[in-house]
């Protein structure tokens, strides 16, 4: 399938081996990936805190450059800060025909414009959705067999509720779990998976952000697991790159790997670490998990050849 | 407690009653024993409240069970609980709609106390301890621009929309159970006392906006403690949205006042918006030093950027030596190409220039397809709608608000 593709900007700056990650998954998958390359920031929700109508049009510009890829089938993002903030932003324009007119007006110099509908679903969506769960499971080629991974989603991806279309129907906060199901993973319940990692108050209030990072790092470790697993890049930063401080705020040893969402997939439908840019992470997947006994157990493909 | 009369849940149970399993969380500090799990099957029709399922039980088979309620119409705020790990009220969550969200699958309706408050006995919460004391923190009350007018202030009503989603509060402390700031910093001020303080600085009689402001950012567990994680948002049963009114008290003090806080917080907010307009695309490592040393390319020369950078040396270091950040990469920022800079820029100069702020709050507008009567699809593929009835959903139809001042 073609999708316009929103990459985000995180996944282009500090976790460049997301971006990366997802450009290997892609072809695997069946995905074509149209980078929308001409698109500016979400605003993470500080661009709207500071004024709503400027995040509205800057995201109106996205959506309209994704509408005018043609026989893209939805538009695609790798970051649940970006599909929270951009689905505000599109609530307000999808419900309101004068408020959407008003905001297109910015738009008109470069000749855009935005159509109310819209979709837009993050990565993690878009397996489950369109994809599909028995797709994924049939393109496994290295079952994570014994590998334990916590889901960490990322408060903008499952809440508001209703805002992001969870329900009976669509039970998007509990997509992860399923995912790792169907990657051949054992699903670790923990306190913190749908909680917030702190990052957004880092720069404001240290020590509870750390705290926050290091309260559901250390809830993952006791609930045993092997890595956590994110589809938010946001996320990432707080818990791994920061991993070393929070550490030192919460005072005990986390030493437990982050994988980005496309990097676990990856590792399940055969790319090794490396190709996933795992080795870039500041918690190295290496230190907890033995990928020649547990990933890479009984498939031959790949063991002792990860090229670390 | 309020003492509820249960002479009428005989007759309750006749018609379309049928069995519900509640599993309470029941605890009495004062025994010196351990919390622990009760399960009580009451027999309701599925459209009453869990609530009700609580009276009922505690009528039926244990008058021990400490549950505080009064109106039971979602007006007085008394009955706040979580159900099945969701802070609520028990008297406006029906039965049947408990019994399907239930986590393990099982049908059982778990009904716990409110979290970030100490449990007074099993679902009873100490509201003073924590709530009452941070809503009397925000001073809840109207300060009076002097000369006092010898009869009612008159404001024009239009002036008054905007303060309608805060006032709709009942103060049962849903939001504030589930607040994942306070979680680990008990001193944050938290959703419902910050909503109550826009209430007030959205009020055009009020005198003090400028100093309840100043107060609110400056204070490290102010308004910048908040880390948008939209928990208060799903929790209010009133649809208060305390988060958005957190937001709106950072617009208008940093951007409307012009307050610095100590925080960082305002700073942040600029250096986010500059460098954005700047590159079109977020540079994140001239984000940080700017967020602490000021908003140029000098704030990162600033003591308090080289103090920053010192205490996250380690994170630094890593950070190289894995090549997650190269020196290149953060002196040369990703950024889009110059044409669509421009494009972004005018856009950000079109919006800046104006003198009032454009701003949507669907609370007060409500959505388009309210009036047509239905809900087309929405962003994400799924029906909208902000959950909300439409008794609290403000006057549809409105126009867009213009905020006063800039």
């Amino acid at each position: 399938m073609k999708v316009a593709y929103w990459p985000g900007c995180v996944s282009r700056g500090f976790t460049p081996e997301l971006h990366g990650s997802m450009a290997q998954v892609a072809p695997l998958l069946d995905i074509e990936l149209v980078e929308l390359d001409r698109a500016s920031c979400c605003g993470a929700g500080v661009i709207a805190e500071h004024n709503q109508e400027l995040a509205d049009a800057l995201n109106a510009r996205t959506f309209a450059l994704a509408q005018q890829v043609e026989g893209a089938e939805l538009m695609m993002n790798i970051c649940s800060t970006c599909q929270g903030a951009q689905t505000e932003c599109q609530e307000r324009l999808d419900a309101n025909a004068e408020y959407r007119d008003h905001v297109n007006t910015h738009l008109a110099d470069e000749g855009l414009s935005y159509e109310k509908g819209l979709t837009n679903k993050n990565f993690l969506w878009l397996l489950v959705e369109e994809i599909g769960l028995d797709t994924l499971r049939a393109k496994v080629k290295r079952p994570l067999t014994n590998l334990r991974v916590g889901p960490f989603y990322g408060c903008y991806i499952v809440r508001p509720m209703d805002r992001l279309g969870i329900n009976a129907e669509l039970p998007r906060d509990t997509y992860l779990a399923q995912v790792i199901e169907a990657l051949g993973g054992t699903e670790v319940r923990y306190a913190g998976s749908h909680k917030c990692c702190g990052f957004p108050i880092i720069t404001m209030n240290k020590e509870a952000s750390l705290k926050q990072a290091g309260r559901h790092l250390g809830d993952a470790v006791d609930a045993q697991a092997d890595c956590v697993v994110t589809p938010c890049p946001l996320c990432h930063l707080n818990l791994d790159l920061q991993q070393p401080l929070a550490e030192r705020v919460t005072g005990r040893d986390l030493n437990m790997p982050v994988l980005h969402l496309p990097q676990l997939v990856g590792l399940a439908l055969g790319l090794s670490p490396k190709e996933l840019g795992m080795d870039r992470h500041v918690v190295k997947p290496t230190t907890v998990i033995d990928w020649t006994t547990s990933v890479v157990a009984g498939v031959g493909a790949g063991a002792g050849n990860e090229g670390w | 407690m309020a003492a509820i009369a249960d002479d009428n849940v005989a007759a309750e149970t006749k018609g379309g009653a049928r069995e519900f399993t509640l599993r309470i969380r029941r605890y009495n500090p004062e025994s010196g024993e351990a919390p622990y799990w009760d399960e009580h099957t009451i027999e309701l029709e599925g459209h009453r409240s869990v609530l009700e399922g609580l009276l009922q039980a505690r009528a039926r088979f244990d008058g021990s069970i400490g549950v505080r309620c009064s109106c039971r119409a979602a007006i007085c705020g008394s009955c706040g609980v979580r159900i099945n790990g969701q802070p609520g009220l028990a008297c406006h969550t029906h039965l049947d709609k408990a019994q399907a969200s239930s986590q393990e699958g099982d049908g059982v309706i778990v009904v716990e106390p409110m979290g970030n408050m100490p449990v007074i006995k099993d679902l009873i919460v100490d509201m003073d301890a924590v709530h009452w004391k941070k809503i009397h923190r925000v001073t809840p009350w109207l300060i009076n621009k002097q000369p006092v007018p010898e009869r009612e202030y008159v404001v024009p009503r239009e002036s008054m929309v905007d303060v309608t989603q805060p006032m709709a509060c009942i103060q049962c402390g849903a939001c504030v159970s589930d607040c994942l700031s306070m979680e680990v910093d008990p001193l944050f001020i938290g959703p419902a006392a910050l909503a109550k303080a826009y209430r007030f600085v959205g009020d055009p009689r009020d005198a003090q906006q400028y100093e309840r402001l100043n107060d609110l950012s400056q204070d490290p567990h102010g308004i910048y403690d908040c880390t948008h994680c939209f928990k208060c948002i799903d929790a209010c049963p009133k649809g208060v949205a305390p988060m958005n009114q957190i937001m709106r008290l950072r617009r208008r003090a940093g951007d409307d006042h012009g307050i610095v806080d100590k925080n960082n917080g305002h700073r942040h907010e600029q250096a986010f918006v500059t460098l954005v307009k700047q590159g079109g695309l977020l540079h994140e490592a001239e984000l940080l030093p700017r967020s602490y040393g000021g908003d140029s390319f000098f704030g990162k020369f600033k003591p308090p950027a080289a103090l920053e950078l010192i205490d996250s040396l380690p994170v630094i270091t890593k950070a190289l030596i894995r090549r997650k950040v190269t020196p290149k990469g953060a002196l040369n920022p990703h950024r889009l190409d110059k044409a669509d800079r421009k494009s972004v820029q005018r856009i950000f100069d079109a919006v800046e220039e104006r003198e009032e702020r454009h701003e949507l709050n669907l609370y007060i507008t409500g959505y388009d397809e309210d009036e047509a009567g239905g809900q087309t699809e929405n962003a994400t593929g799924a029906s909208g709608g902000e959950g909300m009835t439409s008794a609290e959903q403000g006057q549809p139809g409105q126009e867009p608000e213009e905020s006063p001042t800039r």
